[in-house]
């Protein structure tokens, strides 16, 4: 099975041809908008973070930063700092270049002369990039080098009757072609971990799944929090999910049932050709997502019960729901109807034809809904207030 | 066909169409159709109990405990935030 994907000089294979607009910080998101909005082809997001974080966080930021950066959906990334800020460019585009060899550009605001001189010259940089970039031809790639992330947001139990399994036929196919399928939401293993702790591939596996939950749970207990404080949501609960349990058994079915070989921390390089891996992530779906983007998912597919709208600049996001009132009501948003899962006519083999078809299709250049609609809203994950 | 469960060991079943209260709540188990009889309304995907659930006993969904019972739940009640409690368990 093969997509039409675009080749980069460090290997990976990407499904987009972007060039990035990376704000290094909050002071320089602004200007990096200008800058996105004034070039045809151009991605960027509005980057919260950057300063006055501690190292923990910052580490946090930069993996997103760099992971963005070096994501094979991108051919080339404009970095934007302002000068003074946690985040300097040197180590900014160090993170960059230890994860891949793309072109990089950067301009710094407090030495370009504010914000118009920077926007004049980050504009003519970013426009001459995108043209280079419109240079590279998609070639045939196995589908071995795509690297997926799952994902579920604004469930409903839907969401673990139909969408999930669905996704979870989805990511047993893409293991079984000798892809990547990441499973993630870590908030959402919580009541579930001990099946998927005994689908690890390895003792050392079992030991991360467990290590990662309970680090979550704890980090919240330090600071006198609770996981289950907005979890499940009120649209999780108006939709019949009633406990954080309940949401976690649904949520773990993306996963599919093949072993789980791998954990990595948030934000960091996932390999290729890995079967299922697991990435600790926040249930704050724009973080979540972006979290996998960073690790090298090219392509998001996202199951919702409720209907919602979330994209992401760099990767598209395929969205799914197993709910038919839903897809009726939000047909703008969602690109799949799951529902056959539950009412037929389709069986669940062919509803993974269908899904596996619809990721090749958006791989090969097909628009997503939240593509067109432009949506980038792109979160990082936090350990604890700025400084 | 107006409910589902997922696993046999479920004690709750998720209605896939609005149920009405008195309505006869029909699934598939074990390859064999069963019913309830539907205690109140029940909104489309939310969860009723197939069996006498007793305070303190876990809900099961999926095979997996799910919470447990804040109260005694009678067949065909609407099992929700109202009669089931969150409940971290040792996994």
């Amino acid at each position: 099975m093969k997509f039409w994907g675009y080749r980069r000089p460090d290997g990976r294979v990407g499904i987009r041809n972007h060039v990035f607009i990376l704000p290094a910080s909050i002071c320089a998101a602004d200007t990096a908008r200008i800058v996105a909005s004034q070039v045809e082809g151009a991605v960027t997001f509005h980057n919260q973070n950057g300063c006055a974080q501690v190292a923990s966080d910052q580490q946090l930021t930069m993996d997103v930063m760099a992971g963005m950066a070096a994501n094979p959906n991108v051919y080339g990334t404009v970095v934007i700092s302002l000068g003074c800020e946690n985040c300097q460019m040197d180590l900014v585009t160090k993170a960059i270049e230890e994860r891949t060899n793309k072109p990089i550009r950067t301009f710094i605001i407090q030495e370009c002369g504010g914000t118009i001189a920077t926007v004049e010259k980050a504009v003519r940089a970013a426009k001459e990039m995108v043209q280079e970039a419109s240079l590279v031809r998609r070639e045939e790639f196995p589908i071995s080098e795509l690297i997926v992330g799952t994902e579920c947001g604004g469930s409903d139990p839907t969401s673990g009757l139909a969408a999930n399994p669905l996704i979870g036929e989805l990511s047993d196919r893409l293991v079984g072609l000798g892809s990547t399928a990441i499973l993630s939401e870590t908030t959402e293993f919580i009541g579930a971990e001990h099946i998927l702790a005994a689908r690890a591939a390895t003792p050392e596996v079992k030991e991360r799944i467990y290590d990662i939950v309970h680090r979550y749970e704890k980090a919240l207990q330090l600071v006198g929090e609770e996981v289950r404080e907005g979890n499940p949501s009120p649209g999780n609960k108006a939709g019949g999910i009633t406990t954080l349990e309940e949401k976690s058994l649904g949520c773990i079915h993306k996963g599919g049932h093949t072993p789980v070989n791998a954990v990595y921390d948030y934000a960091k390089p996932v390999e290729k050709a890995g079967g299922l891996v697991i990435m600790d992530t926040p249930g704050n779906d724009p973080s979540s997502v972006a979290g996998m983007v960073a690790g090298g998912a090219q392509v998001v597919v996202f199951s919702t019960g409720r209907g919602t709208p979330t994209g992401n600049p760099i990767a598209p996001v395929i969205k799914i729901t197993g709910n038919k009132l839903t897809f009726a009501k939000m047909k703008d948003n969602i690109d799949l109807d799951a529902s056959p899962v539950i009412y037929g006519p389709e069986t669940m083999e062919e509803m993974g034809d269908k899904l596996l078809d619809e990721v090749i299709q958006v791989a090969d250049g097909k628009i997503t809904k939240s593509e067109s609609l432009g949506y980038i809203e792109t979160a990082i994950a936090r350990v604890c207030n700025y400084v | 066909m107006n409910a589902m469960i997922i696993d046999e060991k479920d004690n709750v079943a998720v209605a896939i169409e609005p149920i009405e209260k008195g309505e006869e709540v029909t699934f598939l188990a074990a390859g064999e159709t069963r019913n309830v009889k539907a205690a109140e309304d029940i909104t489309i995907y939310h969860k009723i109990a197939i069996c006498q659930i007793k305070k303190g006993e876990p809900v099961v969904k999926y095979g997996q405990h799910i919470g447990l019972a804040a109260e005694d739940i009678a067949v065909g009640r609407h099992v929700h935030v109202h009669n089931v409690e969150s409940h971290r368990e040792e996994l």
